[in-house]
């Protein structure tokens, strides 16, 4: 009894339980208890996500917006129902300002290919941070080499925090657009995203946010941030993968024009004039991943249902075991100690590489990221090639933790 | 954890560690960059072919434990061999480290016996290929820079 009380004080929620809700941790890898620390890459689904995927396959599969019959309205609310799911949870003020997209990368290639195509010129600029995760660069330099603009970079400083002052100095007139990234991937860093906002905001460019590793451990909330397009993908959030949101202010996207063409995002077409349909469908060309938007909503009624200040509450505990038992291990370098971080332990073990690492932890049934974490740039700013990073999701425990520790003593004894 | 010693033998340890013919050669006549993008790892393979015979061949670059020692090793096992020869090593290594190994195949391989283990991690033959590859591509004259993916 007291254990039980005891857990359920420290989460907000009875841990025990949550794992429960997850089929895959049950399992075990190696002959080990899986100890799955690669949450910033992708997060493993509650049952509730694999049913509703399954019920939706098993009785109500059907197209949507198309029919008149029984299943194809059923499938149509369900997926609308989502997007009332999303507009909530990101408290965006218009259910139109919700677009479905295919994740991160793609609601980050959507915004770069149609508003800046419709706003950026020769000579404008583009801002966006040395921390950013591939999929928030490469779209901006596609869009810049196309246009003759310029990608200017803000630094970050060595404890992994974006440099505000230097951000400051590259904002002016020519700024068509700032894209950030909420929490970094590789380093774990919260970026200071009102205060981001109001500074573009004065020098009058909008905000894209790069959500993908922010949602599934804070609220959000896109008025209260002020950003104009947040992004994020539903299997960061414990739901599918292939299916994400792009929340854009709905004055922005009413201007901009589509960025894929075909059916479901016109409302008339001929061979001389097609009309575009509203918003949000003019973004959502073509038959779209509807089990997946599902699977999605399941996921954010899960995530709700914990409650996400409990998560984050519990999260940060862990994070902070984890800091604390990483750093007494001899040899270990975090890489990434912003004073506000997320879920993200990344570091490097003396001169042994992280590949040896990821292999010998997978020996002992964990399982991390090894490698660049597509931010190459965020390697080179510290000097390694690569880092090896465990990142936490709202299922992992102390003990996991310990684990962790313990084998990387291992690593230590192998390359001794 | 007896199947992680299968993987990192004493030798390939001191091989990572203390990597033979680790130095550029600004004069040889064959040369090619491999990378493996998936984990950052890098190397430059220098060979100054005379004939059909490697001379000499020495590696740079960074890497994990298994692809440093693999190419160190690869430099001692293909030095004096010839481009044929050094190719036809490849494949018994390549199938060695794949898990297809020929019970004849191991006299010829002498010490590169010891990445037998690399079979039993398939996420590692990248590792232990790249640099074969590389020279590979040096001794072809590629251009490019060679990828594992």
């Amino acid at each position: 009894m007291s254990i039980a009380v005891k857990s359920i004080s420290s989460a907000g929620f009875d841990i025990e339980r949550v794992r429960a809700d997850f089929p895959i941790l049950a399992q075990k890898v190696r002959g080990k208890p899986l100890v799955y620390l690669d949450n910033a890459a992708t997060t493993q689904k509650p049952r509730a996500v694999i049913d509703a995927i399954s019920k939706y396959y098993e009785g109500t599969n059907s197209n949507v917006h198309r029919g008149v019959h029984y299943l194809s309205e059923q499938a149509t609310n369900e997926y609308e129902g989502v997007r009332k799911t999303a507009q909530k949870f990101l408290n965006a003020a218009d259910l139109k300002e919700i677009v479905f997209v295919r994740g991160t990368t793609e609601g980050i290639n959507l915004v770069a290919q149609s508003y800046g195509h419709a706003n950026v010129r020769a000579g404008d600029e583009i801002v966006i941070t040395e921390m950013e995760h591939h999929s928030d660069i490469v779209p901006w330099q596609f869009l810049s080499t196309e246009r003759g603009a310029k990608l200017r970079v803000a630094p970050i400083n060595d404890a992994g925090e974006l440099d505000l002052d230097a951000f400051a100095k590259l904002l002016g007139p020519k700024t068509k657009l700032v894209a950030v990234t909420h929490v970094s991937n590789s380093l774990g860093t919260i970026n200071p995203i009102r205060k981001i906002v109001d500074m573009a905001h004065a020098a009058g460019s909008p905000v894209l946010v790069d959500g993908a590793q922010a949602v599934q451990h804070m609220k959000v909330d896109v008025q209260a941030l002020g950003c104009d397009f947040y992004t994020f993908s539903g299997h960061k959030i414990y739901g599918p993968t292939g299916i994400g949101v792009l929340y854009g202010k709905a004055a922005l996207l009413d201007k901009m024009p589509p960025y894929q063409g075909g059916g479901d995002m016109i409302m008339s077409v001929t061979f001389e004039k097609t009309i575009y349909n509203r918003l949000p469908y003019k973004f959502e060309a073509g038959t779209p991943d509807i089990a997946g938007v599902i699977g999605l909503g399941a996921a954010l009624d899960y995530v709700t249902s914990l409650g996400i200040e409990n998560i984050a509450a519990y999260e940060a505990e862990v994070l902070d075991y984890g800091t604390k038992a990483l750093m007494s291990i001899p040899d270990v370098r975090l890489i990434g100690t912003a004073r506000d971080k997320a879920s993200v332990l990344s570091f490097t073990l003396g001169d042994i590489h992280p590949h040896d690492i990821g292999t010998i932890l997978d020996q002992g049934g964990i399982a991390i990221r090894t490698g660049h974490h597509c931010s190459q740039p965020v390697m080179q700013h510290f000097g390694v090639e690569s880092t090896a990073r465990a990142s936490l999701g709202l299922y992992n425990t102390k003990t996991e933790i310990d684990a962790l520790a313990g084998a990387i003593e291992k690593v230590r004894e192998v390359f001794a | 954890m007896s199947d992680l010693r299968d993987l990192y033998q004493e030798v390939i340890l001191e091989h990572s560690k203390a990597p033979r013919n680790y130095r550029a050669q600004p004069a040889a006549n064959h040369k090619a960059e491999g990378f493996n993008p998936l984990c950052g790892d890098h190397f430059t393979v220098y060979i100054t072919m005379e004939g059909d015979a490697i001379k000499d061949i020495s590696f740079q670059g960074a890497g994990c434990a298994i692809s440093k020692a693999s190419a160190s090793m690869m430099t001692q096992s293909v030095k004096g061999k010839s481009a044929a020869e050094a190719e036809k090593l490849f494949e018994t290594f390549h199938n060695l480290v794949t898990g297809h190994a020929h019970s004849n195949g191991d006299a010829e391989l002498g010490k590169l016996a010891v990445f037998s283990g690399v079979s039993e991690f398939p996420a590692r033959v990248k590792c232990a290929t790249l640099a074969w590859h590389t020279l590979q591509a040096a001794i072809e004259g590629k251009q490019e820079a060679i990828s594992t993916e």
